[in-house]
């Protein structure tokens, strides 16, 4: 990220040819987790790129995803709203997140937890909005992974299977931060460090990442 | 034991949370607002990859990582910009195939009538 110097350019191959770990002062957990994350961005993204797809070639008009999901605020029907919430929950999540980091670091293990199980509870949410608003697709529009009243069948079968998707990993990372923030609270990080908390933070910041290109080309597009 | 990890100011954050929440709010407005076409794309991709870059810069420390680390993640994603424009360019071509044979907005050349 930073702009690369000649000393970082020396520093990267020095890194990747002195027959050591590579990735010097990096703990083996975080060094995995990045790379299990890498992983899942081209899960995500080959997804993303197959909803591309079938929305560019097919025939039949795309359902307008503000229409769809719209709700009635007071009898005004306002564009994506349900949606809008939930992606200020999830950056406030994230936020919540990143706190909990620096305070595992700074050894205030009480409130490291606590934050994390606001995290937790910001994400359990989330996955309740998103139940509510599936509930509402299926059973009061009539949207199935096969077709649908508004238009390209592909409609439903791109959002419940790149949603679901998103979903999973929601509900994963709150079953994740409730076990880690657990630990943190009962003190069995206190000799190992607190890598751990930035760690579950990594996979809780990339599913904030995530439901910010869902949001762009799924919703907003 | 010494931490390894990565500490900052607690006010980066907070500065972070809050630029996000603007962007949230202002890419929601492009829907609200009804712009279209490519005003409308190019600010959904704008804010989507400034929201993106904070997160994965200050809230995932990449920022502070060191080179190894960065290009080791960063730079295999661009496979997936070659897949996404590979796709993008075959789907034109799908789309037209199906326009013209399976019919849809335009109307496929009739055949011309039998001469015999």
């Amino acid at each position: 990220m930073a702009e690369a110097t000649s000393t970082q350019r020396l520093q990267l191959v020095e890194d990747w040819s002195a027959d050591v770990a590579v990735f010097k002062g990096v703990p083996w957990g975080k060094a995995m987790m990045w790379i299990f994350l890498l992983s899942d961005t081209f899960i995500f993204t080959s997804f993303l790129t197959g909803y591309m797809t079938v929305r560019m070639t097919t025939a039949e008009p795309w359902p307008n995803p503000s229409e769809v999901f719209a709700l009635d605020a007071f009898g005004v029907p306002v564009p994506l709203l349900l949606i809008a919430i939930m992606t200020f929950i999830l950056i406030s999540s994230s936020g919540t997140m990143a706190m909990a980091v620096n305070m595992g670091y700074r050894r205030k293990r009480k409130a490291a937890a606590v934050l994390m199980i606001v995290t937790a509870i910001f994400g359990a949410s989330f996955v309740g909005m998103q139940m509510f608003e599936w509930t509402k697709l299926i059973v009061d529009e009539g949207v199935r992974p096969w077709s649908n009243p508004m238009g390209a069948s592909q409609f439903g079968a791109c959002f419940f299977m790149i949603t679901g998707f998103h979903g999973l990993h929601v509900s994963a990372g709150v079953v994740y931060l409730a076990i880690v923030a657990t630990r943190v609270w009962r003190g069995r990080y206190e000799e190992k460090g607190y890598d751990i908390v930035e760690i579950t933070g990594l996979y809780w910041h990339f599913v904030d990442l995530v439901w910010v290109f869902i949001f762009a080309f799924f919703y907003l597009w | 034991m010494a931490d390894t990890g990565q500490q900052h100011p607690i006010s980066i954050y907070f500065w972070i949370w809050g630029l996000l929440f603007v962007f949230s709010a202002a890419s929601y407005m492009v829907d609200y607002a009804g712009f279209q076409g490519y005003l409308r794309w190019s600010l959904i991709i704008i804010f989507m990859m400034l929201k993106a870059g904070f997160i994965v810069a200050i809230f995932m420390h990449m920022r502070w990582e060191r080179v190894a680390l960065i290009t080791a993640i960063m730079l295999p994603p661009g496979a997936l910009l070659v897949l996404v424009s590979l796709m993008a360019w075959e789907s034109d071509y799908t789309w037209m195939t199906r326009i013209v044979y399976l019919g849809g907005e335009i109307a496929p050349e009739p055949l011309p009538p039998p001469s015999h």
